[in-house]
């Protein structure tokens, strides 16, 4: 919760174009992404972004395909906002806000093809492997989408398919070579606080906002968009922060690209 | 699958007919479900939906009610007979999101301060589906707002614009909907000039998202014609029942 006056301060800061720890609007806080943070998952990463910290997990199981995809792997992305993260998360089955962010993180990486479902096909109408990734925030300090989408992204790429035994059941903690990824799709989100545009707010920023868009995109293409918030955007907001949000993500898929040795 | 992909428009024609910026035909009504306070059928081509609006009312369970403002309430649902396969009946992960995307659409053009602790409520159903399911709803959803008399600044119109064989195309349908490359279902209020829905799936460049975002508004205003007429109509209808033979009462056959 954030109190009425923090908040009206905020505002009051945002309509001068000035930020509580001095940022600029389109300025991230520092990324940092440790990959193979949780062992016994296939593929992980811990995305700290200030004071938020998100983790992801991938994990492989055999499974039958879809009819409609009998060549290709499943690609499933969930998230849990537990009570841990937040005082404003509570226990239960995941609401309104916990399913959206997983389905606008699951949209950026299926959008944009960047994972390749049909080299996950083990034989096919048979058995695929079955990619679980779980979005597990640690702290809620602002902007968790954003950082769970890289996380997502950075796990994934941090997958190591096990080996199959004669019966075509993973054998556990066995490697026979990674995912076949394509590009690095980033989600950006743009909050509106008080009319000012402003990225990557921390968590009371966040709660000052009256409406927000995320953009995903990889090189040379927006893949995935969604607008949230009790408020709208202007028409020129909307293609300023798609421009804005298409830049960061540029810079931010540097540093995703280093974490996981590309 | 590395089989060629078949091109669906051809020249800039569509497997409808259509042009790349047509519409599919739109029919609004007003006034359809005689026992809720105010409804609407909304039709884009072979999309139908029906939506039913409560309120303000008293709102339950009580802990929802706000002490500064109507609690807006807003469900999206699919009829299990509305698709191809039949879909279960329930809330899903799906059709959660699009409530709330829905609702979040609506926010600010309801006057919601007027009514504190009351529920203002929205039922959609979608009876019949191909694509734009959610813009459907959201126009006759609108409708069905101001026909039951809630103090609204303006109706939310809503449409997609897509992309299908590298062309920016206005209200996906049918086969561009299950082979296109990108969908992206907006809901605009002209009044304000704000964009109060926005989502985006597939692959755009930031020029092509900005045509389709215009190309979209423009939709978006043919829509809002529609429902403005929809709503005269209604009144229209009320106002010439009521000469005739007093007080209005709506058969079953209205009910579409």
């Amino acid at each position: 919760m954030i109190t009425k006056i923090d908040k009206e301060f905020i505002k009051t800061l945002a309509r001068e174009g000035k930020r509580e720890d001095g940022r600029a609007f389109d300025q991230f806080r520092d990324l940092k992404i440790e990959t193979g943070f949780a062992k016994n998952a296939e593929g992980s990463a811990l995305v700290t972004l200030g004071e938020t910290r998100v983790l992801a997990g991938v994990k492989l199981s055999v499974g039958t395909p879809f009819a409609d995809t009998a060549n290709e792997g499943v690609l499933m992305v969930n998230a849990e906002l537990g009570p841990k993260a937040s005082p404003e998360f509570e226990t239960g089955p995941p609401k309104e806000g916990a399913i959206e962010l997983a389905r606008v993180i699951d949209r950026g990486i299926r959008e944009s093809k960047c994972i390749d479902l049909e080299a996950l096909c083990i034989t096919p109408k048979e058995k695929v492997w079955m990619v679980s990734v779980d979005i597990d925030p640690i702290n809620d300090g602002g902007n968790i989408l954003d950082a769970a989408g890289i996380a997502a992204i950075a796990a994934l790429h941090d997958v190591k398919i096990p080996k199959l035994d004669e019966d075509v059941r993973p054998i556990f903690g066995t490697n026979s070579g990674k995912l076949k990824l394509r590009h690095i799709p980033i989600p950006v989100t743009t909050f509106k606080v008080n009319g000012a545009l402003v990225m990557d707010p921390d968590f009371e920023e966040e709660a000052s906002a009256e409406a927000r868009l995320t953009v995903t995109s990889v090189e040379g293409f927006l893949c995935a968009m969604q607008k949230g918030g009790e408020s709208n955007f202007k028409t020129e907001e909307v293609v300023r922060a798609a421009e804005t949000a298409y830049a960061k993500a540029t810079e931010l898929r540097e540093v995703v690209k280093q974490a996981v040795g590309l | 699958m590395s089989e060629e992909h078949k091109k669906i428009i051809v020249g800039d024609r569509r497997p409808d007919g259509r042009a790349l910026d047509e519409m599919r035909p739109i029919t609004a009504k007003a006034g359809v479900i005689s026992r809720a306070n105010g409804s609407a059928h909304f039709a884009m081509g072979s999309t139908v939906a029906i939506a039913a609006a409560y309120g303000p009312r008293e709102l339950h369970p009580k802990h929802l009610q706000d002490p500064v403002r109507a609690y807006l309430k807003y469900v999206y649902a699919m009829a299990p007979f509305s698709t191809q396969d039949r879909v279960k009946p329930g809330p899903s992960r799906r059709s959660t999101e699009i409530s709330e995307v829905s609702r979040q659409a609506f926010n600010s053009v309801i006057f919601l301060e007027e009514f504190p602790k009351a529920g203002i409520e929205v039922f959609v159903e979608i009876l019949q589906a191909n694509a734009s399911t959610r813009c459907a709803g959201i126009n006759a959803a609108s409708i069905a707002l101001a026909d039951a008399g809630v103090p609204m600044t303006d109706l939310v119109s809503s449409c997609a614009a897509g992309k299908v064989d590298g062309k920016i195309i206005l209200d996906v349908a049918g086969e561009e909907d299950t082979e296109g490359e990108v969908d992206m279902p907006i809901a605009y209020i002209p009044r304000k000039d704000e964009i109060a829905l926005l989502q985006m799936d597939g692959l755009l460049t930031l020029d092509e998202f900005k045509e389709a975002l215009e190309l979209a508004k423009k939709g978006c205003m043919q829509i809002h014609e529609k429902q403005v007429a929809a709503l005269k109509e209604r009144y229209v209808r009320v106002a010439s029942e009521i000469a005739k033979k007093g007080p209005v009462r709506e058969s079953a056959e209205e009910v579409a």
